[in-house]
């Protein structure tokens, strides 16, 4: 059994040498060839949004395409209006898998007392970063939260306890808990793919189930391109190519995730 | 041993009816969460963590502050102390017990439980924490209950014994730093991200706790014909006065560090529970008694005319552990969670089932602690007959 | 206590008891109730008929399907034994490795997928798989989630 870059650099870091130089001075030229292998060889999937395009009416199509397809639950006008909530239910159980909110929230701390005037109420389409170094998938005490080898920051639904520690680890607030039977507030149940139970942690999967049957995520196909999705480790993918050509901003790159939903501002 | 819990005075079974019935109506409720869900606690998508955490981590302090007379005692042959061990052990074994409770009343899915050992995950905390709070509650019932057994026989306890009493050493404050990990690891937390975290949660554990401890020991006293001793009480008294002082002092490096960076991320949780943060605030009034109160009992301990009052004392120990309970108890997770990732202030508060469910988990806690004492104190009286 | 090695006292004549039961009342109370709760079982469902389960396979999707092809992944008498440690392993292998499809012991790949697979055959839940589970009393906790896809489901489930 070989060693791989990643846990070579793990056990690199853990004599203290750590990084790309001590890399380059164990094995000098091999950084460069190792990364080019496990690009060539796996699938990393990033997603990016075209902000000039995603008006309000496109991020609503988006969410409407998510939600309806992954039976999340609508707390804030139910179905049957006898089960309509107090303001503060709404917003205490609302269930997000993907959802808009302002620039001051989705970019806490870029905020500038004279700003670029667009940025004013433009409303950022947020969801999971599929992050590559994700705390929740770190916390979670029963792998019910995990990163598959794609990128993909996977759900196990059936394995989830309900502790939350999730919830309190996701910088971007991108987690949900059932804290009642959502059934009846979906307003549509689509019987392909399932409801969630009482007492567990869901969040946006980017449509697993979708790519599996080679489909792309449905929100991207809901965004007459305002998104663009793509495999991060091939040279020519949409994803790349958006990279290549725009600056591109991500939600609190600082503290180390790694988020990958990449926003052209 | 155990058949001394059910000879006693009338007051002994009405205290263990009264305890009882409350733990039954905080059952009576969990049921209801069980078929509901969480939705019927205060806690949301935005603070998803409340009442019952908080009361968790309080507890796991007031377990972990048992050390406090187990350590003068075996390590440094503090012959005095000989005789309040036990109560620190048993009030030990009912604080884990309460948190390991709390633990489940938490869970959303309490019917898988099991998972958490059947797909064991050593880089989560919980995994830790579970770990060291079960050996912390076998490592107290087993040592306090055998060093009782062989009081009452009049035997030395037996010898492989020793060990695990020097093991539940170390391992009282493992619980409590493994509990503050929970929160000082996590990214986009200001709050709680700090390597202060822990200690903190120590000094405030042995503030309160040992505070408790007096509490219960001057109860004993007055109810029972056990008396833990005047020197005991006030060797106690000191051990709290010093850790106030220092829980004191590890707030204010905290305030200084966040407010002299200025970093907003770590300032507006402060802002939240001192001043109130987009027109909300609460918990304001509570955390500006819990950290006013603290200083003035901080001070008051200092004073020996006041500590060696066993009067005074029990009213400074009352406000210690009110004031640390709102501070660890209220101010810790609701702080921690508000302002959210997004800087959107949504409030906490805990409902009325949710505090029923508590009562019911602190019911059967004191429950635990009385049976446990009642054992404790009746083996010492009849030693001394 | 001088004359005892302990306070069984082995070494030491049996002390003399008065032989009778002592709170005899509160002992019957209690082995009253005890027989009462742990018996209840029995005592409810004494006298009652269960008729023996018979799951049906005549939806409208199997009538569709030609003679030859009306079977299930597996064969009938193993999937009546072990659906269910297959249902497991299913769900482990598409949510933990994410791939999708099952070869079954004739060699055919099958989509492992409850609702999108089992039950679009098998389209009376009630008929089918509440038959036996209601007989055996065991309550699968699939539906909690995954859709039967059948109408009237919630009359069907017999809660």
């Amino acid at each position: 059994m070989g060693i791989n870059r990643r846990d070579f650099l793990k056990l690199a870091g853990l004599l203290g040498l750590g990084g790309k130089a001590a890399f380059e001075l164990v094995l000098p030229g091999e950084v460069e060839a190792a990364v080019a292998k496990t690009q060539a060889a796996g699938t990393r999937w990033a997603l990016v949004v075209d902000m000039r395009k995603l008006t309000d009416k496109v991020a609503a199509r988006c969410i409407e395409a998510c939600h309806t397809l992954h039976n999340v639950p609508n707390y804030l006008e139910p179905p049957d209006p006898k089960l309509a909530l107090s303001e503060d239910l709404k917003n205490r159980w609302q269930i997000k898998w993907i959802w808009t909110d302002v620039y001051e929230h989705a970019f806490v701390g870029f905020e500038q007392d004279h700003q670029w005037e667009k940025l004013q109420g433009m409303n950022f389409l947020l969801l999971c970063n599929h992050c590559d170094n994700p705390p929740c998938v770190r916390v979670c005490p029963t792998q019910a939260t995990y990163r598959r080898p794609d990128g993909i920051v996977m759900m196990d639904m059936h394995r989830c306890i309900g502790c939350r520690f999730c919830m309190a680890g996701c910088p971007y607030a991108a987690r949900s808990f059932n804290w009642r039977d959502p059934r009846p507030y979906i307003p549509k149940i689509n019987p392909d793919y399932p409801t969630r139970e009482i007492g567990v942690v869901e969040k946006c999967l980017l449509c697993e189930e979708r790519l599996a049957q080679g489909q792309q995520p449905a929100c991207v196909e809901a965004s007459g391109g305002a998104l663009i999705f793509g495999n991060l480790n091939e040279e020519n993918s949409p994803v790349r190519a958006a990279l290549r050509a725009h600056y591109t901003i991500r939600r609190k790159p600082y503290l180390g995730t790694n988020p990958q939903v990449y926003y052209i501002v | 041993m155990l058949e001394y819990a059910f000879v006693g005075t009338r007051r002994y079974y009405t205290l263990l009816a009264v305890l009882a019935t409350l733990a039954a109506v905080g059952f009576l409720v969990y049921l209801k969460q069980l078929s509901f869900g969480l939705g019927i606690t205060g806690m949301s998508r935005d603070v998803s963590w409340g009442f019952y955490i908080a009361q968790f981590t309080y507890l796991v302090g007031v377990a972990a502050s048992a050390v406090m007379v187990v350590l003068p005692y075996y390590l440094h042959d503090y012959k005095a102390f000989g005789r309040v061990t036990i109560l620190g052990e048993f009030l030990a074994v009912a604080a884990v017990t309460m948190c390991l409770l709390f633990i489940i009343v938490d869970l959303g899915r309490p019917d898988r439980l099991f998972n958490l050992i059947k797909y064991p995950t050593p880089n989560s905390v919980l995994f830790w924490d579970m770990i060291v709070l079960n050996g912390y509650l076998f490592l107290n019932i087993i040592c306090g209950w055998l060093v009782l057994e062989a009081e009452r026989n009049q035997v030395p306890p037996p010898k492989w014994l020793k060990p695990l009493i020097l093991l539940s050493i170390p391992w009282a404050p493992s619980i409590h730093t493994v509990t503050a990990f929970l929160y000082a690891g996590l990214p986009g937390r200001g709050y709680w991200l700090t390597a202060i975290m822990a200690p903190r949660f120590l000094s405030s554990a042995f503030a309160s706790g040992p505070a408790l401890l007096i509490l219960l020991a001057l109860l004993v006293r007055r109810f029972t014909q056990f008396d833990p001793g005047r020197e005991q009480i006030q060797t106690l008294a000191k051990i709290v006065t010093y850790a106030i002082l220092v829980n004191v002092f590890f707030f204010f490096c905290e305030l200084f560090t966040v407010f002299y960076s200025r970093i907003p991320e770590h300032m507006d949780h402060f802002y939240y529970l001192f001043y109130g943060l987009q027109g909300k605030g609460w918990l304001v009034p509570w955390m500006w008694f819990s950290i006013v109160g603290m200083c003035i009992a901080a001070l008051l301990m200092v004073s020996p005319k006041i500590r060696q009052n066993e009067t005074t004392l029990a009213l400074t120990c009352g406000l210690i552990i009110i004031t640390t309970y709102i501070d660890k108890g209220l101010g810790l997770i609701s702080g921690g969670f508000v302002p959210n990732p997004l800087h959107q202030v949504n409030e906490y508060m805990p409902t009325v089932p949710e505090i029923l469910i508590t009562l019911g988990v602190w019911a059967t806690g004191f429950l635990i602690l009385t049976i446990l004492y009642k054992v404790a104190v009746s083996v010492k009286e009849e030693i001394r007959a | 206590m001088a004359d005892y090695k302990n306070e069984f006292g082995w070494f030491a004549p049996k002390p003399t008891v008065e032989k009778k039961i002592y709170n005899l009342t509160a002992v019957a109370v209690g082995l009253g109730i005890f027989l009462v709760v742990f018996g209840a079982p029995v005592l409810l469902n004494m006298g009652k008929v269960h008729p023996v389960p018979q799951p049906s396979v005549d939806t409208p999707a199997i009538q569709k399907l030609a003679e030859k092809e009306r079977q299930c992944v597996e064969p009938t008498e193993w999937m009546r034994a072990n659906h269910m440690q297959l249902l497991w392993d299913w769900r482990e292998q598409v949510v933990r490795t994410g791939e999708r499809y099952y070869t079954t012991s004739r060699g055919k790949k099958v989509l492992a997928s409850l609702s999108n697979n089992c039950m679009e055959c098998h389209t009376n839940k009630s008929q089918f798989c509440d038959q036996c589970h209601n007989y055996v009393a065991v309550a699968p906790n699939c539906w909690g989630c995954h859709l039967p896809k059948e109408q009237n489901v919630a009359k069907a489930e017999g809660k």
